[in-house]
């Protein structure tokens, strides 16, 4: 310890006799780093821009969708069955570690009217307050609904941007009702605009209002509607406006008939559960963890098939894969190969500072140095020069991608593994390509060396 | 009690496909508190018994034996210590560092050694030293600040640093004018005769050699004449009869 001590203060002292020689041979190292850290800063500042906006196009989300019913062989397609409902969603936040939210999703397609303008929206989503979070969607003005609202069956909805425009020509939707299927729904919020989907379709044509609401007010109307065995015990929507003109269309049921006659049971199950994860690489742990989850609530027997899907964005994100992935290997490529670049010219240096003072190793060796000290000598110099060039070579970085940052406007991220590394890589540049002058130089023969010219 | 004996020393260089014997069995021996002086012409082999006396390089064949120490047997390590902790190296070009403070040269040797003295009491011995050769007040010049027989004081500080039994100055005046030559000879005259410390002057001037107590003169890889102290003078081990000697030779 005391004798590294010693070398290292040699080294040093080497060092500083030629300040001009060190200077020259560190600054190689010192572009090599600040070319490493920048790149590496400003690519994981785009790095994650992408990974960002390749999220926000779904990425990162899973659907849940119930099964197919089949009866009597006959089936009647992917989310026909009635096994999910809203506590499977809350369970599924709630127990799934690898899950950030999940929201329950009843969807619907009907006539908004407000006023002399209507319109049929592409998307009425009927879900809860994580559905903002999930699809990073925030609201603009007003408010999103919340909770209480889903609790109370409330008639609130958030209207996306193209909606707002179909049905407010003059804007100012907030506070104003609208009638979906002649249920009134107060207007709270507006959604920022996000534009058309990978599908081409307009996310922003969109009404967002509590499941509850839009399953228990408004579908259910509709449900009852649909069904042919009640539609005698219903009234259509020209009753409901006209009570007096009412027309029986169908002989009036008897008591014992209606009676005899099941009511449409109106199933509390939702279409489908909208799950957040927190990044790309977490969906198969989160996929395996929802199935386990649901084929336990479902009471699903181990032979048993699952009674739902999970869908992923697949496409999406394996096109981030690469993305991340192609940006990472590039980066490492031009870390290595500047580094080599400066690598090379400390061996340089190094090589033709062992020839410069071949008369002083001769004397060093005379006086007493083992080829040992010599070898460690010389290396210590220069990982001392590495790690010197090191430490500048981050500053110069950090002080490029700042000035990237700031006048170009180029996001950046602060990467601390980055520094680390290239500390790390600079001092293991030092060692090696220090090594072969530093071997060249304790190989002399101090009666040669003493008499070098 | 000799501090150098010599066995029968053979160097053989092969240079090429031929063999060249440039020492032919050289025998001698110099004992503690000498002053001897090595003569020979260039090509006479003096530079290549020089380098084994100074265990630079290693004998061919044949014995050679520095304080009781067979050094014709040992590692390059092995030798280094040696010479680290038992010779002190003069040279006719003063080799010090450049851009480096003589208090810093004169230190260099003590890097290499493993004596335990700390840096404090280093750099006290190291300014004595400096004082000794009469440069107290220089010792934060850099070589390049001092003329050349100054330089050569601050590289005999130097090779005394680490107290060692032998000093070999190979031609220490050779890059001096005969004034400053005077100087440098007379530090090791007093060196020998007040400290006792065995002195080995290599070189080819005869007024060089004539500060020395005894001449070994060497020719055609042997020597001719000098080879041992003559047996009278040292009844008595020690440094006694040097003075007389050497004041005898001097003017």
């Amino acid at each position: 310890m005391l004798k590294l001590a010693t070398t290292l203060k040699t080294a040093l002292r080497a060092l500083r006799r030629n300040p001009m020689r060190s200077a020259l041979t560190t600054l190689g190292i010192i572009i090599g780093i600040a070319a490493v850290i920048s790149m590496v800063q400003i690519g994981e500042g785009s790095s994650a821009a992408i990974k960002q906006t390749i999220e926000n196009m779904g990425a990162n989300t899973l659907i849940v969708f119930p099964g197919q019913a089949v009866s009597a062989g006959v089936s009647f397609g992917g989310g026909s069955a009635v096994t999910l409902t809203s506590q499977d969603a809350a369970a599924v936040a709630r127990d799934c570690p690898s899950v950030l939210a999940a929201a329950p999703q009843v969807n619907g397609r009907m006539q908004l009217v407000r006023g002399s303008q209507n319109w049929v929206p592409q998307f009425i989503a009927g879900t809860s307050p994580a559905y903002f979070t999930i699809r990073d969607w925030p609201v603009v003005e007003g408010r999103a609904f919340n909770n209480s609202d889903v609790l109370g069956v409330n008639q609130v909805c958030d209207l996306g941007q193209t909606v707002v425009k179909e049905l407010f020509p003059s804007g100012k939707p907030i506070g104003k009702t609208i009638l979906v299927q002649n249920v009134p729904l107060k207007v709270i919020g507006v959604l920022a605009k996000k534009g058309a989907n990978m599908m081409g379709m307009d996310q922003d044509d969109i009404l967002v209002l509590p499941w509850t609401t839009l399953k228990f007010r408004i579908s259910a109307n509709a449900l009852q509607n649909q069904n042919q065995s009640t539609a005698a015990a219903s009234t259509t929507t020209t009753d409901q406006l006209y009570p007096e003109t009412a027309q029986n269309l169908y002989p009036v049921p008897s008591t014992t008939e209606q009676t005899d006659t099941p009511q449409p049971v109106s199933f509390p199950n939702i279409n489908s559960i909208l799950v957040a994860v927190p990044s790309t690489s977490q969906i198969p742990q989160a996929i395996a963890e929802i199935t386990a989850l649901l084929r336990q609530r479902h009471h699903l027997q181990p032979g048993q098939p699952d009674d739902f899907n999970i869908r992923n964005m697949a496409e999406i994100s394996s096109a981030l894969g690469s993305t991340s992935r192609m940006m990472t290997n590039l980066l490492t490529g031009v870390a290595l190969i500047s580094l080599l670049v400066g690598g090379v010219g400390i061996m340089n240096i190094m090589l033709v500072s062992v020839t410069e003072r071949t008369r002083e190793i001769g004397l060093r060796m005379a006086v007493g140095a083992k080829p040992r000290d010599i070898l460690s000598q010389f290396i210590l110099e220069a990982i001392v020069l590495c790690l010197f060039g090191g430490a500048l070579g981050i500053l110069t970085g950090q002080a490029l991608s700042s000035g990237v940052q700031h006048l170009l406007h180029w996001p950046i991220e602060l990467s601390m593994p980055a520094m680390i590394a290239s500390v790390a890589v600079s001092a293991a540049v030092g060692l090696i390509f220090g090594y072969y002058p530093a071997w060249k130089a304790s190989r002399l023969d101090p009666i040669d060396a003493l008499r070098y010219e | 009690m000799n501090l150098i004996t010599v066995e029968n020393i053979v160097k053989t260089y092969h240079l090429g496909s031929s063999d060249v014997q440039v020492l032919k069995g050289v025998s001698m021996a110099i004992q503690t508190g000498e002053m001897v002086a090595l003569m020979g012409a260039s090509g006479s082999g003096k530079t290549t018994l020089m380098n084994i006396l100074g265990c630079l390089d290693r004998p061919t064949s044949g014995r050679y034996i520095l304080d009781g120490e067979e050094i014709s047997r040992m590692s390059a390590n092995q030798r280094a210590s040696v010479r680290n902790t038992k010779i002190g190296f003069v040279f006719q070009n003063f080799n010090l560092l450049a851009r480096t403070t003589a208090l810093d040269n004169v230190l260099l040797p003590t890097t290499y050694a493993e004596n335990g003295l700390t840096t404090k009491a280093l750099h006290e011995r190291a300014k004595a030293l400096l004082d000794r050769v009469g440069l107290g007040d220089r010792m934060h010049h850099e070589p390049s600040q001092l003329s050349g027989g100054q330089q050569q004081r601050v590289a005999i500080a130097r090779s005394l640093v680490n107290n060692p039994r032998l000093v070999l100055a190979d031609e220490p005046t050779g890059n001096l004018d005969s004034h400053t030559s005077e100087d440098v000879l007379q530090s090791f005259e007093k060196l020998n005769r007040e400290e006792g410390i065995t002195i080995l002057l290599v070189t080819h001037d005869p007024t060089v050699a004539s500060h020395a107590q005894r001449i070994i003169h060497i020719r055609d890889g042997l020597i001719e004449a000098g080879a041992f102290a003559a047996p009278p003078a040292t009844t008595a081990v020690g440094a006694a009869p040097a003075p007389d000697a050497t004041t005898g030779k001097k003017r």
